[in-house]
């Protein structure tokens, strides 16, 4: 089967249980600017990749390999994968 | 005794690991490049502080990839000594040689000043010549150094008595005023089950000698060398 290019999104964010103190300077300076209606915020990371693969699925697969090898620690982050 | 100390791109305290450990306590310490995919015969493997590869993604969590951690892993499954030092420390959370995992300090930025550490469990290789309930004085220097682990992974490791160091005062007083970095029960230190892989996130090497204004991380490397049986010369600046 011939093989495409997928553009591919890791989204990597700190499990809710676990502080975000860059999310919290977030909120704060949010809230100094009369944002006052910010609730919460928290900052993750994305990984945009370009892979290789005969699928959707086998691509959605390989990636989330990736994520939980090295682009996320399982301990303290959930990731999502989305392939586009 | 002998050291391998591997260097990573980004190691900043490899020198001064191999300074305390060769010239200090007159012990074999040699490094090792990351890209090696064995290590020469050694007793120990220190992994030194820094940032390798630039803290990218994680800190530690490319190093724990380099060709040189396989043979690591492989050396500390059969029961070999590994210490890992602040960035070592967060690289063998990464490669899992220890249980839990580091977050960004609390206070959001990056901390570096002398604090106190009490030991927590004095019978282990690094701390034996310490004692339990020591207080020793050593410098830390990191940004993510707030360690974490879940709440029945935390309650195990501290049942199992795998903390090693806790941030206190002077007094050797453990208090959230002293913690530095949000880390849990301020814990400052931990080791594996078996006891043979240490993680610390202060800096020993850089208080191994009085001109430096401290040598009280000396005694963890001369625990580690007493337990394995080697000799160390005494302390210059203390006679």
């Amino acid at each position: 089967m011939a093989e495409n290019v997928f553009n591919v999104s890791v989204v990597v964010m700190p499990k809710s249980e676990i502080l975000d103190p860059q999310g919290k300077a977030i909120i704060g300076a949010l809230k100094s600017l009369d944002f006052a209606e910010v609730q919460d915020a928290r900052i993750g990371k994305m990984v945009h990749l370009k892979l290789s693969g005969a699928s959707r699925d086998a691509v959605y697969a390989r990636a989330t390999q990736m994520a939980k090898s090295l682009l996320s620690n399982p301990v303290t982050e959930d990731f999502k994968v989305i392939v586009e | 005794m002998r050291f391998a100390i591997p260097v990573f791109p980004g190691s900043n305290c490899d020198k001064d690991c191999l300074h305390v450990l060769g010239n200090v306590l007159q012990q074999d310490a040699f490094f090792v490049f990351h890209k090696e995919k064995k290590l020469p015969p050694t007793d120990a493997v220190v992994l030194p502080g820094g940032f390798s590869y630039g803290d990218y993604l994680r800190s530690g969590a490319i190093a724990r990839f380099s060709p040189i951690m396989d043979d690591v892993i492989r050396f500390a499954e059969a029961g070999g000594i590994v210490l890992g030092i602040c960035n070592g420390f967060q690289i063998m959370l990464e490669a899992g040689l220890l249980p839990g995992a580091m977050r960004l300090n609390t206070c959001g930025h990056f901390v570096c000043k002398d604090v106190w550490l009490r030991v927590e469990n004095g019978e282990t290789m690094l701390t034996c010549n310490a004692g339990k309930g020591a207080v020793l004085g050593m410098p830390i220097a990191h940004a993510e150094g707030n360690y974490y682990a879940p709440p029945e992974m935390l309650k195990e490791i501290e049942d199992n008595g795998q903390v090693l160091f806790r941030y206190c005062d002077i007094d050797g007083n453990v208090t959230p005023e002293v913690n530095p970095n949000g880390t849990a029960n301020n814990i400052a230190g931990i080791m594996n089950r078996e006891g043979n892989c240490f993680g610390m996130m202060p800096h020993p090497e850089r208080a191994s000698e009085c001109i430096l204004g401290s040598d009280q991380g000396r005694v963890l490397f001369e625990s580690l060398i007493k337990s394995f049986g080697g000799r160390t010369p005494k302390c210059g600046c203390r006679g």
